[in-house]
């Protein structure tokens, strides 16, 4: 089933409506699910399995959001910010993701920004229309 | 007390739905102080009988394999009181089930009549991906569920008493 970027959009606010107890005018897709939207380590779960329904498709978790398991990892890892070899790693996990801000600074607790509500349309985008 | 919101289960569909009752008895001392002269059951409380409801239909679905914790409450909609000498009827459904979560929606009804609406979400804690560790032990089901699963006809192992 094809869908315009915009018929996604529209899904996705009425998935993080759902999920998250936000407005719709919150949910712009430059707003970042953690940071702007208040989602918390369970809410992703909550995301993907109403994605998985509004969508028809399934999401294994690590493919949406793979950053958790990747922290624990060393190599990627150095004084609380990811190193060349983790910015790869990330972009490589996460190609529906805009970088260009991030890699500035690269610091653990911003991962949380790359979730933001664009990423998740052009994840969904990727998978329907491709 | 004991920690047990639900008496009996009358449905028991693994991995789909289930429906478990519970009598409302003016035998339960907290009816006494909520509310003084009116004694109700706390919607905390029926929210925790479909908590028992749905994670023990969760964890069925999992040989009871997991640690199924309640992990958000994603709807808790209530229209009326429940008092004792009621039979409530607490049906659950799981909508999504996964590695590492599942998400159920519900209702308890009395009669024809819709009392509750209740969707919530249980994490499989041992699956987390922050990699915490849980006391080896299965500490959700004890022995306080198995006696209802048995009572309802359902297998339950032995799982021992809660610590």
């Amino acid at each position: 089933m094809a869908m315009t970027r915009d018929e996604i959009l529209k899904e996705i606010q009425e998935v993080l409506v759902d999920a998250l107890g936000v407005d719709e005018e919150e949910v712009t897709p430059k707003a970042t699910l953690m940071g702007d939207l208040g989602a918390e380590s369970i809410d992703f779960l909550d995301i993907v399995f109403r994605m998985e329904k509004a969508f028809g498709i399934k999401i294994p978790r690590e493919e949406l959001f793979p950053a958790e398991s990747l922290i624990t990892n060393k190599d990627f890892i150095s004084n609380g910010k990811l190193t060349h070899q983790g910015i790869e790693e990330l972009r490589k996990r996460m190609p529906h993701t805009d970088f260009s801000e991030f890699i500035e600074n690269p610091s653990v607790n911003k991962i949380g920004d790359l979730f933001t509500v664009d990423a998740l349309v052009n994840f969904v985008n990727d998978r329907i229309n491709k | 007390m004991r920690w047990i919101w639900i008496d009996k289960f009358i449905e028991f569909n693994s991995g789909s739905n289930a429906v478990a009752i519970k009598n409302v008895t003016m035998a339960e001392e907290h009816l006494h102080d909520n509310f003084p002269g009116f004694p109700i059951m706390p919607e905390c409380l029926m929210i925790e009988s479909m908590a028992q409801t749905a994670g023990i239909l969760v964890g069925q679905a999992r040989n009871f394999e997991e640690k199924v914790i309640l992990a958000k409450i994603n709807k808790a909609v209530f229209f009326n009181y429940v008092q004792p000498g009621d039979t409530i009827h607490i049906h659950a459904k799981i909508e999504s089930i996964a590695p590492e979560a599942a998400s159920t929606t519900g209702k308890i009804t009395r009669g024809d009549e819709t009392i509750a609406e209740i969707d919530l979400m249980f994490s499989h804690i041992d699956q987390n991906l922050a990699g915490k560790q849980f006391p080896e032990e299965n500490f959700v089901f004890t022995d306080l569920f198995a006696v209802v699963l048995r009572a309802s006809g359902i297998d339950a192992p032995a799982w021992g008493a809660a610590k």
